[in-house]
C-alpha cells in the first residue's frame, strides 16, 4: 500500500514542505498524513483520481482551509497559513482551472486588484498599474495591452492575466490547479513555456492535472494521491506510466457491489452518431433493458453533455435516438419525460430540488399531469405518491410537507431519485449518483440501481469513480475529449485500461 | 421550518394589524366599528388586487412596474369607451378592461419570455409607454363623472351585506388567486420557476412561459382595477395611480414575498396590502400628518425588508449546508 519509490533524492532543500498533514470533512477523511515536497526551480506534478485529496492540499496551502494535523516549513521554517493572505505573504499563489477574473475591468485592473500601487494621496496610480502590468506581461513575453478590457481576450490570454496576477504578488510557490483543461494544444505549448521561464526564475510549481503526457512534458518531480494519502512520490524520470496509473488506481476496493448479473433484454435506447455543435461528436451506443451503461471519462470530456442533450436541455446538431425501435425527437425535458428518459443531474442543490417546496411538492413536480384531474391539482394524491417513494427510500423527514432545504444532503438525494422514479421511466439517467454521500448510503445507492436494473429499467449512469463504474457497470462508455474513446464489455473491465482510455495514454 | 416561519409571519401580520386597530380605536371613538373597517377593506381592494398580480409575477423572480400605468391606460379607455358609447353593457365594458390589461400584460411578458431581458428593464420601458398612450388616446383631456353611466359609476357601490361590490370583487379575486396559485399546474410553475429555475426546467417546466403568464396575470388584474379606479373616483385621466406601483410592491414585500422570487403566498400579499391600507386610513383620524404617514410606511416598509433579510440568511445557513456537502465533493476534484 504505502509504496514510496525512491525517497528524494535531497541534493537540495525544499522551499516548502508539508509533514503529516490531515484534514476531514463529515464522514470523510480527505487527507490522512500527507507528505509532499516542492523545491525550487522544479515543477512537481500532484497526481491522483477525483477525490484523491488534491483540491483540499491546494486549499491548505493557499489558506482557505486550516489542517488539523501537521505541518507547513517554508525554508525550514514551520510556518502557519490562518487565512489566504497570510499564505500569499509567504509566496503561495494559485491558478486555479477556472479564472477568477473580471470581465468589465481592464487587464491591468485585473492584475493588481486589491494591491495597486498607490500615488502619495492614496489614490491608484494608474501609470504605475498600467506600467507594471506592462512588464509583467512582457516578462511572460506576451504582448497584451493593459488597458484592453479582459472581455475581450481568449481564454488562452485570460490564463496568462491569471498568472500575471499571481505573480504581481511576489510569488515564489505557483500552484497551478488543472491549467491546461480549457486550453488547446497550442496555447498549452505556451503555458508551458511561462513555466519553463517560472522554473528558470528559481520558482517551487505544484502542477496538478491529470494528464500524463503534459505530466511528463513538465514536471520534474510527482506525487501521486489516493484516497486522501501520498501513496508515491519521487524524480518522475525513469519511473514509466504503468507504474504511476498502478499508484493511481491500486485501491482496494471499499465496499462490495451488489451488482446481480441479469439477462440483458432487447434494445431500448439507441444512439446513433449523436453531435452536439461544441460538446461531443460521433456518440454511438445501444442501450438494453436492464443494463447498466457507465459512462467514464475526465472532467470536461462531454459525459454530462451527452445525458443533458438525451433530456433535452440541450440540442444536438446531428444523429438521431431510437427509443423502442422508432425515431424519436427530443426539444425538451417535458419531451424527455413523457418518452420516459429521466435525468437524475449532478448538483441536486442547483439542478435537482427546489429547496423553498415542500417534499411531496418536489416529487410530484415532474408527475403532475397523473396526479391532477381537470386541470386542478390534488394534494392527497401528490402526497400519496410522495409517500410511495420516500417509503421505498427510507427517507428521514419530519413530515413530507416540510421544504426540500431542510434536509440533509443525503435526504435531498432520496427525494430528488424519488420524484424521478415516480415519473415512471423506462430509461433513467444517472449523473454521478453517489457523488458527495457518505460510503455507508453510497452502498445503498448502489443496492438501489441494481434492484431498478433487475426491474427492468435501463440505466445511463455517469461516473468519475472508477469502483463504482468497474463494480456496476454492464458495458463502459469511455470518453475523451468528447469523443468516444471506445466502449468495453464487462468481461474486460479494468481499471488501468479505463483510465488509458480517459487520459489517452495507448 | 421556513414554511412554518411564514405561517408564523403571517399571523404576526394578523396580530400587528389587530393591534392596530385596537389602538386607533381608543383614539378616535368608531373606528373600529363593523361600517368603519368594511370602509377601509373597501377602500384597500384596489391594492389588494393589483399586489395579487405583483406577487405571482415577484414568485417568478420578476417584477412588474409597469401595473400602475396599465391601470390608467385601461381605465382612460374603458372610460372613454363609457363616455362615447354610453349603450354598451357594464359587462362588456369589463371584458374589455381585462383584455386590454391582459394584452398590455402579455406584451410585458413576451419581451421577458423571448427576447429575455430582465423584467425590471421591461417594465421600467412599458412604464412610461403605458401611460404615454394614455395621453395619446385622451390628448390630456379628462373623462369626467358626468360623462359616464350610472352603471358604470354605481355599481361598484352597490352594498350587498354590508360591503360594497368592490370590496367582493377583491374578495373573489382572492379566492380565484389563492386557488389558482394552490391548485393548478400553473401556479406550481411559478412557484417552481421563481424557486429554482434550473430545477424547474429539469422537471419539464418552460420557465419563460410561466413568467410569462404571471405577467399577463398581473396585467389582466390591473386592467380589472383600470375599470375599478376610474369608476370608484369617478374621474379618468392620465396620471391616475401614479406611482402606485411602488404600493403594490410594498405590499408584497411586508407580506413576506422574497424578491428573490419562490417564496410567497396569497395570504401574505393581501395581508401586506391591508396593512398598509390601515396605515393610511388610520393615520389621517388620529391626526397625524401625511408627510409623518409617509416616513411611517417607509420605515414599516424597511423593517419588512429586514425581516426578510433575516429570513434568507435562515435559507443561507441551509444553502450552507448544502455547501458543506458540495465541499466533500470538492474534496473528490
Amino acid at each position: 500500500m504505502n509504496k514510496i519509490t525512491s525517497p528524494e533524492p535531497m541534493s537540495e532543500t525544499p522551499l516548502l514542505e508539508m509533514r503529516g498533514i490531515s484534514k476531514s470533512f463529515p464522514g470523510v477523511k480527505a487527507l490522512n498524513d500527507v507528505n509532499i515536497s516542492l523545491f525550487p526551480g522544479k515543477v512537481t506534478a500532484l497526481i491522483g483520481e477525483n477525490g484523491a485529496g488534491k483540491s483540499t492540499l491546494v486549499k491548505i496551502l493557499t489558506g482557505i482551509y486550516a489542517s488539523e494535523e501537521g505541518e507547513i516549513q517554508v525554508d525550514g521554517k514551520p510556518v502557519a497559513f490562518a487565512n489566504a493572505q497570510d499564505a500569499m505573504d509567504f509566496g503561495v499563489t494559485a491558478i486555479h482551472q477556472e479564472t477568477v477574473l473580471f470581465d468589465e475591468l481592464s487587464v491591468a485592473e485585473n492584475i493588481f486588484l486589491g494591491h495597486a500601487p498607490k500615488t502619495r494621496l492614496g489614490l491608484v496610480n494608474w501609470k504605475a498599474v498600467n506600467a507594471r502590468a506592462l512588464a509583467l506581461l512582457h516578462s511572460l513575453e506576451s504582448n497584451i495591452d493593459p488597458r484592453v478590457r479582459l472581455k475581450d481576450l481568449s481564454i488562452a490570454q485570460r490564463h496568462l492575466v491569471a498568472i500575471a496576477r499571481a505573480l504581481s504578488v511576489d510569488a515564489r510557490i505557483v500552484i497551478m490547479d488543472e491549467p491546461t483543461a480549457a486550453l488547446s494544444r497550442k496555447e498549452v505549448d505556451d503555458l508551458f513555456q511561462i513555466v519553463k521561464r517560472l522554473k528558470a526564475q528559481g520558482k517551487a510549481i505544484l502542477f496538478i492535472s491529470h494528464k500524463f503526457d503534459e505530466v511528463y512534458e513538465i514536471a520534474d518531480h510527482y506525487a501521486v494521491f489516493r484516497d486522501g494519502k501520498a501513496v508515491g512520490s519521487g524524480a518522475l524520470a525513469g519511473v514509466g506510466q504503468d507504474e504511476i496509473v498502478k499508484l493511481m488506481v491500486g485501491r482496494s476496493i471499499e465496499h462490495a457491489f451488489p451488482k446481480v448479473d441479469i439477462p440483458l433484454g432487447e434494445t431500448v435506447l439507441s444512439v446513433e452518431n449523436y453531435t452536439h455543435p461544441t460538446e461531443f461528436r460521433d456518440i454511438n451506443f445501444a442501450l438494453r433493458k436492464g443494463e447498466i451503461f457507465g459512462i467514464y471519462g475526465l472532467v470536461g470530456a462531454g459525459r454530462s453533455e451527452i445525458c443533458q442533450s438525451l433530456f433535452g436541455v440541450t440540442r444536438p446538431s446531428g444523429g438521431s435516438l431510437k427509443l423502442d425501435g422508432r425515431e424519436i425527437a427530443i426539444h425538451s425535458p417535458s419531451d424527455a419525460i413523457k418518452a420516459g428518459i429521466v435525468y437524475v443531474p449532478e448538483e441536486r442543490g442547483r439542478h435537482g430540488a427546489v429547496l423553498q417546496l415542500p417534499i411531496y411538492q418536489n416529487i410530484s413536480l415532474p408527475s403532475l399531469t397523473r396526479t391532477s384531474r381537470l386541470g386542478l391539482l390534488r394534494a392527497a394524491e401528490e402526497f400519496a405518491l410522495a409517500r410511495k417513494y420516500a417509503e421505498r427510500f427510507d427517507l428521514r423527514a419530519a413530515a413530507l410537507s416540510v421544504p426540500v432545504g431542510t434536509l440533509s444532503g443525503g435526504n435531498q438525494q432520496k427525494v430528488v431519485i424519488g420524484k424521478w422514479l415516480a415519473t415512471q421511466p423506462k430509461i433513467l439517467i444517472l449523473d454521478e449518483p453517489t457523488k458527495g454521500i457518505d460510503i455507508g448510503s453510497k452502498a445503498a445507492v448502489h443496492a438501489f440501481i441494481s434492484e431498478l436494473a433487475s426491474e427492468g429499467l435501463s440505466i445511463i449512469m455517469v461516473s468519475s469513480e472508477l469502483p463504482e463504474i468497474l463494480g456496476m457497470s454492464d458495458r463502459v462508455l469511455v470518453m475523451r475529449e468528447g469523443l468516444s474513446a471506445g466502449i468495453f464489455e464487462r468481461s474486460h473491465l479494468n481499471a488501468e485500461t479505463l483510465v488509458r482510455a480517459a487520459t489517452g495514454n495507448a | 421550518m421556513i414554511r412554518q416561519l411564514f405561517k408564523f409571519r403571517e399571523m404576526l401580520l394578523v396580530i400587528i394589524i389587530a393591534i392596530l386597530l385596537a389602538v386607533f380605536s381608543t383614539r378616535s371613538q368608531g373606528f373600529a366599528t363593523p361600517g368603519n373597517l368594511a370602509n377601509i377593506f373597501n377602500d384597500t381592494s384596489i391594492l389588494i388586487i393589483l399586489a395579487l398580480g405583483q406577487m405571482t409575477v415577484i414568485l417568478t423572480k420578476s417584477i412588474d412596474l409597469s401595473v400602475a400605468a396599465n391601470v390608467a391606460f385601461t381605465g382612460m379607455a374603458v372610460g372613454m369607451l363609457n363616455a362615447a358609447q354610453p349603450e354598451l353593457p357594464l359587462m362588456l365594458i369589463l371584458v374589455v378592461a381585462l383584455g386590454i390589461g391582459g394584452v398590455l400584460g402579455a406584451i410585458n411578458g413576451m419581451f421577458v419570455w423571448k427576447l429575455n431581458i430582465p423584467s425590471i428593464v421591461v417594465t421600467l420601458g412599458t412604464l412610461t409607454i403605458y401611460r404615454g398612450m394614455a395621453f395619446v388616446l385622451s390628448g390630456g383631456a379628462w373623462v369626467n363623472a358626468h360623462q359616464m353611466t350610472a352603471p358604470f359609476l354605481q355599481t361598484p357601490r352597490q352594498l350587498f351585506l354590508g360591503l360594497p361590490i368592490l370590496g367582493w370583487t377583491a374578495i373573489v379575486i382572492v379566492a380565484v388567486m389563492y386557488l389558482v396559485m394552490s391548485r393548478t399546474f400553473l401556479g406550481r410553475a411559478i412557484y417552481a420557476s421563481g424557486g429554482n429555475p434550473t430545477a424547474a426546467v429539469y422537471a419539464g417546466i418552460d420557465v419563460g412561459r410561466t413568467r410569462f403568464f404571471a405577467f399577463v396575470i398581473s396585467g389582466t388584474l390591473a386592467g380589472l382595477c383600470g375599470y375599478l379606479w376610474v369608476s370608484r373616483y369617478a374621474v379618468g385621466y392620465v396620471d391616475i395611480a401614479a406611482g402606485f406601483e411602488l404600493d403594490t410592491v410594498a405590499a408584497c414585500v411586508i407580506g413576506g414575498i422574497s424578491t428573490l422570487g419562490g417564496i410567497g403566498s396569497v395570504a401574505g400579499a393581501v395581508l401586506g396590502a391591508l396593512f398598509l391600507g390601515v396605515i393610511k386610513n388610520a393615520l389621517p383620524v388620529i391626526n397625524i400628518s401625511p408627510f409623518a404617514q409617509m416616513a411611517i410606511s417607509g420605515s414599516v416598509i424597511i423593517t419588512a425588508v429586514i425581516f426578510n433579510a433575516r429570513q434568507e440568511r435562515r435559507r443561507g445557513r441551509i444553502i450552507l449546508r448544502d455547501r458543506g456537502a458540495s465541499e466533500q465533493i470538492e474534496v473528490a476534484a
